[in-house]
């Protein structure tokens, strides 16, 4: 009995119970139905064992709009709690429970696998390669990522959530005040997708230096493309600082060592500061792709090229070293010195400069510009004053002394999603809508699309406007209820029915995905938008290999200037293309780091070890085999693109 | 595959040069790694609790020992990687056997070593000083660990299908990454150890 216990739920409630039995439900649906309409095979072979990007790319996009759900069920359950005074819903350490998971759900395993999912789908189609540098290390990444998020979200469930917020501050997250199981299952899960976008920014610097077609030299790349490179280089030198942030997290809690404990020694702050060292570098991992997302789509959609290409690239690369240099603004109030802080204080605000820079860009390519007001053209349109709101107040949080007001304060956490929606939120729905033609083949339905776009847009306002007042008037963060006396109530409510209409928002849009799939028609072409760049270029669905000629590039804009001045992308005849195999190990592999992840939780050492052996034995067998791919035939490149529709 | 004769054997093919690279930006990753692992040691060095300080636990002889012991083996792989471009498989098979033997020394006498800290009583729980130095030294031992089986692996697979594009780029990045375990001694030794015995 004692050896069970430990998996026991430290503080059970009504809801926890029903969402058991919901997972329990939904994962018997889910194996029935595969047994029933014989699709195990189907899924082995066309996606647990796929090393295709765009297939990989497809299967981030769905882990992350689940994730969106989940983290979204968990902002309502904290809305409603909050949204009158006194409120009884959730108890103070079900809250901390909540919104440590909405942190961590929202940032790692749904921002972070969104912005993965438009790197796998565009950046190979558009600097013109045929796959990424090491499609199985893609594979890899994805189910290391795939596996780490799986592994906290049963926390709830099994042995309980984390609760020491998502920035799990020691001593808070040490063992003396977290003591369930749930800080484990942060530091290992992390851990283990981690390692995963660590793998995915090495893939990616490697494709996107590499594997550029001819004639695309760096300064002609697209946007996207720039933006998803310096966001890798920026995860390549982030990431390592997390992983030994949170190997030494681990240690203290499993092991006894002593680093971020308050005796023999150890030192709390070291956490604070690895932690942002990595945790602010990590904001611009996940804004930068958004800004490269709404430069390919602002620029179609004004049928105008990009004003300031070559300020936008420099200002991305001043954005990613200023990142490194500002991570003390996150502990402004935490007893460093007055020229520490003066001197964070001016790097966070010289941050805005090249931000600023990139607005402008926007705004000039706009000016002049033909605009259609399609769907994700409404999103980038809307991301300009909201995301310059958000980037004033960070301004305002910047100056360290009146940070002293502001901190820990829902001012600030009306700031930072001030950024993050607009910023990144959109700019996901936006490429989703763009993008959702080229790889399904239809498109999705328009006037839905702007019903999700204006209730996320108004819904957002309600939601987070009315916080930055309450934060002003001293509303804490991270505090499960409020007296009447403090008359926040009301401004509250107001936040309630904006989280709600967003809720609302979120079930429109993949409604939008369910009608577009009955009813939208399916012969649209390639290039339903009249776009600008590469990956417009290939047929819809793009077939296997990408392109079937590799394409002959002489400007940033290379399918625009052969729409409109001849130039030729495609020259000369088929060759034999060569693709990788599809491999059954990634996935293996990503399931036994779940065991392992699983066992080391809740330190079942012998289960640990016996994972560990096999991660070991995956690798050995990978370092023999011999496996140099496969090729596609001349005869069958010509019948896949006569089916297609037309050489290309 | 298309083998390009200009090249160096390990470079000769698209995919070997994207390994190269790929294997290169790893490498900036494994410096930020163990970078942190420094910054750690270097913030956590005088906090050592009730525990021993730096000075009262390093002995200079097994750790003159190590060096010698990686410093010779980051020279034998390099002969190890020149027999390779020159084509003579069994100079570098032997090479690379002796890389592995004395990185097989190295770990020996670093096991002892931890073992004299354990007897001192700088276990993995005193201080955070040790904590730190454990892990920093516990990281690089596990990765000339890994190292020793990955390069077993290499020569089997050099002594079963000889001298191919793929070997070499294999055997080559390999002794790309044993380079930089010695490297990181290299700090290790100056900083730490050196140090902390000053
Ligand atoms: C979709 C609508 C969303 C709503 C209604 C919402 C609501 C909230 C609320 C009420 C809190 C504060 C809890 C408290 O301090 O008492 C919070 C915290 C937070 N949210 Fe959201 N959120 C939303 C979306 C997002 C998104 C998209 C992200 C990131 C991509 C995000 C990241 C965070 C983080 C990191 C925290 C801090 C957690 C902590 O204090 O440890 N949220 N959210
Ligand atoms: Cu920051």
């Amino acid at each position: 009995m004692e050896f069970f216990e430990r998996f026991a739920i430290p503080h059970p409630s009504p809801a926890i119970y029903a969402s058991m039995v919901a997972i329990g439900l939904v994962s018997i649906g889910i194996i029935v139905g595969l047994t029933y309409f014989k699709k195990w095979g189907y899924l082995w072979r066309e996606w647990l064992t796929t090393v295709d990007h765009k297939k990989i790319g497809i299967m981030y996009l769905f882990s992350a709009i689940l994730m969106l759900f989940r983290g979204g069920a968990d902002a309502i359950m904290m809305r409603a709690q909050l949204s009158t005074p006194d409120a009884k819903l959730l108890d103070a350490q079900h809250y901390n429970e909540i919104f440590t998971t909405h942190g961590v759900v929202m940032i790692i395993f749904m921002a972070m696998p969104f912005i993965f999912a438009f790197m796998n789908l565009v950046v190979p189609l558009q600097i013109g390669a045929r796959d990424v540098a090491f499609p199985r290390l893609n594979a890899l990444s994805f189910w290391l990522f795939f596996a780490g998020a799986m592994l906290f979200n049963i926390s709830f469930v099994i042995g309980g959530s984390p609760d020491a917020g998502w920035t799990s501050y020691f001593p808070l997250a040490g063992n003396d005040f977290s003591e369930s199981v749930g800080t484990n299952y942060y530091m290992i899960a992390i851990q283990i997708s981690g390692i995963g976008s660590l793998m995915t920014g090495i893939n990616m610097m490697t494709t996107i230096l590499k594997m550029r077609a001819p004639g695309m030299t760096l300064m002609k790349m697209p946007m996207f493309t720039w933006s998803a490179f310096i966001a890798n280089v920026i995860i390549v030198f982030a990431f390592p600082v997390l992983t030994v942030a949170l190997l030494m997290g681990t240690t203290d809690r499993l092991f006894g060592t002593n680093f971020f404990t308050t005796t023999n020694g150890g030192m709390d702050m070291l956490w604070a500061n690895f932690f942002w060292i990595w945790g602010h570098p990590e904001v611009y991992i996940l804004i930068l792709p958004a800004f490269g997302l709404y430069s390919e789509i602002i620029s179609t959609f004004s049928s105008r090229n990009l004003y300031g290409y070559k300020s936008m690239v420099a200002s991305m690369v001043l954005i990613s070293l200023l990142s490194f240099l500002v991570w003390t603004h996150h502990f402004f109030t935490m007893g460093q010195g007055a020229l520490t802080n003066s001197i964070f204080s001016i790097t966070t605000m010289a941050i805005a400069v090249p931000t600023g820079v990139k607005i402008f860009n926007w705004l000039f390519t706009l000016w002049k510009g033909k605009i259609r007001f399609t769907v994700p053209m409404l999103y980038s349109v809307g991301f300009i004053p909201l995301f310059t709101i958000g980037g004033v107040t960070g301004v305002m949080l910047a100056m360290s002394a009146a940070d002293y007001q502001y901190h820990n304060t829902m001012f600030l956490v009306a700031h930072f999603h001030n950024t993050i929606i607009p910023g990144v939120v959109f700019a996901m729905l936006a490429g989703l809508t763009y993008y959702w033609p080229k790889f399904f083949g239809f498109m999705l339905n328009e006037r839905i699309g702007k019903w999700g776009f204006w209730l996320l847009t108004v819904g957002f306002v309600l939601a987070f406007f009315p916080m930055y007042i309450t934060g002003l008037d001293g509303q804490a963060r991270r505090m499960y209820t409020y007296s009447e006396a403090t008359g926040f109530g009301p401004l509250n409510l107001v936040a309630f029915f904006g989280a709600a209409l967003m809720a609302i928002a979120f079930l429109t849009i993949v409604y939008n995905i369910y009608y577009s799939f009955k009813n939208s028609p399916r012969n649209i072409g390639s290039d339903p938008w009249d776009a600008r760049s590469l990956e417009w270029a290939t047929h819809t669905p793009v077939p296997e290999y990408n392109f079937a000629r590799v394409p002959q590039v002489a400007s940033s804009e290379a399918f625009w200037d052969m729409k409109k001045k001849g130039h030729q992308l495609f020259k000369g005849d088929f060759k034999k293309i060569h693709m990788p195999n599809n491999s059954g190990v990634p996935f293996i592999m990503g399931m036994i780091f779940f065991l392992a992840g699983f066992s080391f939780v809740f330190a079942l050492w012998i289960p640990a070890v016996i994972s560990l052996i096999g991660i070991f034995v995956c690798m050995a067998l990978r370092s023999f085999e011999k496996d140099h791919g496969r090729y596609i035939s001349i005869e069958e490149i010509e019948e896949t693109e006569s089916k297609l529709g037309g050489a290309k | 595959m298309k083998i390009d004769h200009s090249q160096p054997l390990e470079y000769g093919t698209d995919q070997n040069q994207l390994n190269i690279l790929g294997f290169w930006i790893f490498l900036g990753a494994e410096i930020m790694l163990f970078a942190t692992l420094f910054t750690a040691y270097f913030t956590l060095e005088g906090r050592t609790g009730s525990g021993p300080t730096p000075g009262e636990i390093f002995e200079i002889t097994p750790v003159l020992f190590e060096t010698l012991l990686l410093l010779t083996s980051s020279f034998t792989i390099g002969l190890g990687v020149h027999a390779m471009r020159l084509g003579r498989k069994n100079a570098m098979l032997t090479f690379f056997t002796i890389t592995l033997l004395l990185g097989l020394a190295f770990l020996g006498v670093e096991i002892y070593e931890f073992m004299h800290y354990y007897h001192v009583g700088a276990t993995y729980q005193t201080s955070a000083f040790t904590a730190a130095l454990l892990t920093t030294l516990g990281t690089h031992g596990g990765h000339v660990t890994l190292g020793l089986f990955w390069g077993t692996f290499i020569i089997l697979q050099v002594k079963k299908r000889g001298l191919t594009p793929e070997t070499a780029n294999k055997s080559f990045i390999f002794s790309l990454y044993w380079h930089f375990l010695d490297v990181v001694w290299i700090f290790i030794f100056s900083f730490i150890y050196l140090k902390g015995m000053m």
